[in-house]
């Protein structure tokens, strides 16, 4: 078994195996075993991490084997520069989420921490597949654990976000199937993904492929304006949920621009860069003004994704390294923050019961420890220089004025309303006397949950101060792609 | 005429036809309500069948008997083992439920049973219209009759004579057809009327007129819109283990009668019906998932939700010729591609009407969407079997139904045609809806409070059976290749010969 294939089934066989044990009635236990499983998940991309050499674009840690022949579907997983730090990125989030969750959920636990496994198995698929057909079925897969979390665990109208949830992004990756058979087809019956990028299609066959693989990515992202289940989604989710969702289901999306939409139409990509530019631009200025009349924090941080998401298809598609590394770079960031900014929400909602920020104010006052580190993920989220979301904003906003000078000025107006948002929302909830008697009753944040934002800090600013890892690993794979999109592929 | 290779060929429908007589006989000497004795002769000679056919199905082999009366090749054999699995696995399921209701006394849902499966392997075996037609309609009588099992019961009444009045229109349709079939090419013999047809000698019109009315016959059969009134009365009416009779095991049947009529026999026909096919399908597929999504009745809506999974099977059918070429590729593919479609269907159906099945007790059918409230809380296991059952149908990764789903769509893309790809384009949206009310199912068992509180009792057998049932859905969807390639082989011997 490779490294790869380790570090996709290690958690789901935990999963599993919490689904066929877990009874309730040992809750304790149960969170054991998952936390087990989920440093198990981790540790299995220890390897990974030790085994990767930058500087190449090639695949790595590649394994192929028969999995349907009659379709000559493979096995076949590898991973290069674009995609390598998501995999333990998502094993990470998966360990947080699984601490994060320790006492806010109580029923069905055992379910509870199965599905978070099993959904951080599928996502590193995701992210590790070279076969079109594995991709999706690890794609798709994602929807089902997504779904009962949502639904069973989440707020009073879960089950309209459940729905909207798993309709909205069907919808999209349902196109995106038929895009992969049709490109089966043309290839001559093959699901390779590094056959398809050498596949010459003519400019209407890649027009139509563009759009249905961007019909199933913009959803994921989202973008604007296919992006307004993500609110709704977010505001129902659960903790963990919300934080999955935002660290790492949103980058399947963008990932998959990177792995298809880019270099199987690289025509239709620079054709239609000026659009999906458009659109970046509107997810950052308008969603990002839209996050900030939001009165609810889960809300507010919602929209704010949205336009973070914004920068990363923005640095995709100006086309030169610095927008590309910048997006990755961004997704990366972003996944911690958002992860950071959700859980602290988490903290909050746990004593409190609401999430709207009226119902707060002065919390520095009664959680001081927990003030700091809100803080922190706050500045991170508007990017400060010296956090993580910094670096990647930075490099798109430069990337974006090298190619237009205007479209990187309105990019750059983000950091203003990223700021404005940001801080408003700090100052409401946090800043001031205590807003009332529920705030005056707070208790600072116990060991399990500084522990759980601390780590989550440690990782925003280790980013922040010394990004230059993230970038090398991406430096060669990025320089191939751009190569790659640069010339026609028409036939 | 009759030598020993005749008799080879039917020799697990004589052992199949000899047992269902001793049964019935046995049965008068057995005394206990659960019929123990019975039931375990019935499932042992299921077995014994299942296996022989078994047996056949892997060497391969395809030979005639009875002057090219029957005809046993790869693709019928495995059709038939997996029926008589299918019965083996309703009966197991369904013997509590039937037990409860004082259905089993004088035997007859063992033998009926035995005598509609009989009636499958006669379709599935059968290279004539008339030994077709037979087993068709000794099927269908058996079928009529155990609907009407429960003779007080007026739902269940009422569905039985629906079905029977329909379904004895529909075999009309159908034998005018074939007897027009007849009549212009001389000949009962599918093979025989297959060179007829393809000499180009015989008057297009007449062939055409016939081809209406079996493709019409067909349709009911399968219960493709416009002609699926029957189904969701008689699953809703039918006692929930009849329902799983003739909803599970008989498909396979339908879908080999139409492999042995429209394309061993009227292949150089298939650009006529194909079009026929298409707006079957077109129709299937939109009426079941659409009104699907209104009912409140479990068996009702996974009535509607067969209508729409037929609409697949027919695209998958549809899809084999492509603009009047018959290229042995693209024909292995697309009927393959249905068979697979298929099997899953009866397995996902099998074990869906298994919890429905599991759930009820005496004087509660459990049938209801409701009923299924909160069946998580009551039992993880469960639960999880219907869950995977219900995205299987639909179609989400990585489970079966995907795969099914995917080797259909894949036939019709692969054709280049416009159309085709229209027709694709058209059965993604239409499985997008469908996935609300498979979801609508998940939402009452996950997210909802259980209103039932009652233990879940069951036997053993069931137990076992179900669980493995669900295993056996959740394994085919992360390892379907080796079925896929079981139907694909199958379909490529059986048109070879």
């Amino acid at each position: 078994m490779g490294v790869l294939s380790l570090a996709i089934w290690t958690p789901i066989a935990f999963g599993v195996l919490l689904l066929a044990l877990g009874r309730d009635e040992h809750a304790g236990a149960v969170r054991w075993l998952a936390l087990v499983g989920a440093l198990a998940g981790l540790a299995a991309t220890v390897p990974l991490m030790a085994g990767f050499v930058p500087g190449t674009a090639d695949m790595q840690f590649v394994e192929k084997a028969p999995w349907i022949e009659t379709f000559r579907i493979f096995y076949h997983l590898g991973v290069d520069g674009i995609s390598f730090w998501f995999v333990p990125l998502t094993a990470f989030i998966t360990v947080i989420v699984v601490i994060a969750s320790w006492e806010s959920i109580t029923s069905r636990v055992n379910q509870y921490m199965s599905a978070f496994l099993i959904l951080s198995g599928l996502m590193i698929g995701v992210f590790s597949a070279l076969d079109g057909m594995l991709f999706y079925v690890f794609f798709e897969g994602t929807l089902i654990p997504m779904y009962l979390i949502i639904g069973i665990w989440g707020g009073p109208r879960k089950i309209y976000a459940a729905f909207k949830f798993f309709l909205y992004t069907l919808l999209g990756s349902l196109l995106m199937l038929i895009a992969l058979l049709y490109l089966y087809n043309e290839a001559g019956g093959s699901f390779d993904i590094a056959a398809w990028h050498a596949l010459p299609l003519s400019a209407s066959a890649q027009t139509m492929l563009f759009f249905a693989f961007f019909a199933a990515f913009a959803v994921k992202v989202p973008m604007w304006p296919v992006h307004t289940w993500l609110p709704d989604v977010h505001v129902e989710a659960p903790t963990g949920g919300s934080a999955v969702l935002a660290a790492i289901m949103l980058k399947l999306g963008a990932y998959g621009f990177l792995r298809f939409s880019l270099p199987i139409a690289p025509d239709a990509s620079r054709e239609w860069a000026w659009l999906m530019i458009a659109i970046s631009l509107i997810a950052v200025i308008y969603v990002g003004l839209v996050a900030m009349v939001q009165k609810d924090m889960k809300k507010l941080v919602a929209y704010s994704s949205v336009a973070h998401m914004g920068f990363v298809t923005l640095g995709f598609f100006v086309f030169n390294d610095l927008g590309v590394s910048g997006g990755i770079a961004q997704m990366i960031a972003h996944g911690f923050v958002s992860a950071g900014m959700f859980l602290a929400i988490g903290v909050l909602y746990d004593r409190v019961h609401s999430r709207e920020i009226a119902d707060y104010g002065g919390v520095v006052n009664t959680m001081p420890n927990f003030a700091a580190f809100a803080l922190l993920f706050t500045m991170a989220n508007c990017g400060l220089p010296g956090t993580a979301g910094f670096v990647g904003e930075w490099m798109v906003i430069l990337a974006a004025v090298k190619s237009n000078f205007w479209i990187g000025m309105a990019a750059a107006t983000a950091l203003i309303w990223g700021a404005a948002y940001s801080l408003w929302m700090f100052k409401r909830v946090y800043l001031g006397a205590p807003g009332n008697a529920n705030v005056r009753a707070l208790l600072d944040i116990g060991r399990r949950e500084f522990l759980v934002l601390a780590l989550l800090a440690v990782a925003i600013l280790a980013m922040g101060l010394y990004p230059q890892p993230v970038t090398d690993v991406t430096d060669a794979s990025v320089a191939r792609l751009l190569q790659h999109v640069a010339l026609s592929k028409l036939n | 005429m009759i030598d020993n290779i005749s008799w080879l060929a039917i020799y697990p429908e004589i052992v199949l036809l000899g047992m269902a007589c001793v049964i019935a006989l046995v049965d008068l000497a057995v005394t206990s309500a659960r019929r123990t004795s019975t039931y375990v002769l019935t499932l042992m000679t299921l077995a014994v069948v299942a296996v022989l056919q078994g047996i056949y199905a892997s060497s391969g082999n395809t030979f005639y008997g009875f002057g090219n009366m029957i005809v046993s090749d790869a693709m019928g054999n495995w059709l038939k083992c997996f029926a008589a699995v299918a019965l083996m696995v309703t009966l197991v399921y369904g013997r509590p439920y039937a037990a409860d209701r004082d259905m089993l006394r004088g035997g007859e849902l063992f033998t009926l049973s035995m005598f509609s499966l009989l009636g499958m392997f006669i379709m599935i075996g059968g290279n004539n219209f008339l030994v077709i037609y037979l087993g068709l309609e000794l099927l269908t009588l058996s079928s009529y009759a155990l609907v009407a099992l429960r003779r007080e019961d007026a739902v269940a009444t009422e569905a039985a004579m629906k079905y029977f009045v329909l379904g004895a229109m529909a075999s009309g349709f159908l034998l005018y057809g074939l007897s027009m079939v007849y009549g212009a090419t001389g000949s009962l013999d599918v093979g025989e009327v297959f060179k007829a047809v393809n000499s180009g000698q015989i008057r297009h019109q007449v062939l055409v007129f016939g081809l209406v009315f079996i493709v019409a016959g067909l349709a009911f059969k399968l219960g493709a819109v416009p002609f699926h009134m029957w189904i969701p009365d008689v699953y809703e009416g039918a006692p929930t283990v009849v329902t799983l009779l003739v909803a599970g095991a008989p498909k396979l049947a339908a879908f080999a009668m139409i492999m042995r009529l429209l394309v061993d026999g009227l292949l150089p026909l298939a650009i006529d019906w194909q079009q026929m096919l298409a707006v079957l399908a077109i129709g299937s597929l939109l009426v079941g998932n659409l009104a699907a999504i209104a009912q409140t009745n479990l068996k009702r809506m996974l009535a509607y939700s067969t209508i729409s999974q037929m609409g697949f099977v027919l695209l998958g059918l549809l899809s084999g010729v492509v603009s009047g070429n018959v290229d042995a590729a693209t024909v292995q593919a697309a009927y393959s591609a249905s068979m697979f479609y298929v099997v899953t269907y009866v397995l996902t159906t099998l074990a869906a009407f298994g919890v429905i099945l599991l759930l009820a007790r005496s004087g509660f059918e459990s049938d209801k969407i409701a009923d299924m409230a909160g069946l998580n809380q009551r039992s993880p296991l469960y639960a999880g079997i219907l869950a995977v059952c219900l995205f299987s149908m639909a179609g989400i990764p990585p489970l079966v139904g995907f795969y099914a789903k995917l080797a259909v769509l894949q036939a019709l893309v692969a054709s280049g045609e416009t159309a085709y790809i229209a027709l694709a384009v058209f059965a993604v949206i239409m499985s997008l809806i469908g996935a609300f009310y498979y979801l609508r199912v998940v939402k009452v068992m996950y997210f909802d409070a259980p209103v039932q509180t009652a233990a879940i009792q069951a036997p053993l057998d069931v137990r076992v059976v179900l669980t493995l049932n669900g295993a056996l859905l959740f394994v085919l969807g992360l390892l379907p290749g080796g079925l896929m390639a079981l139907c694909s082989e199958a379909i490529l011997r059986s048109l070879a010969s």
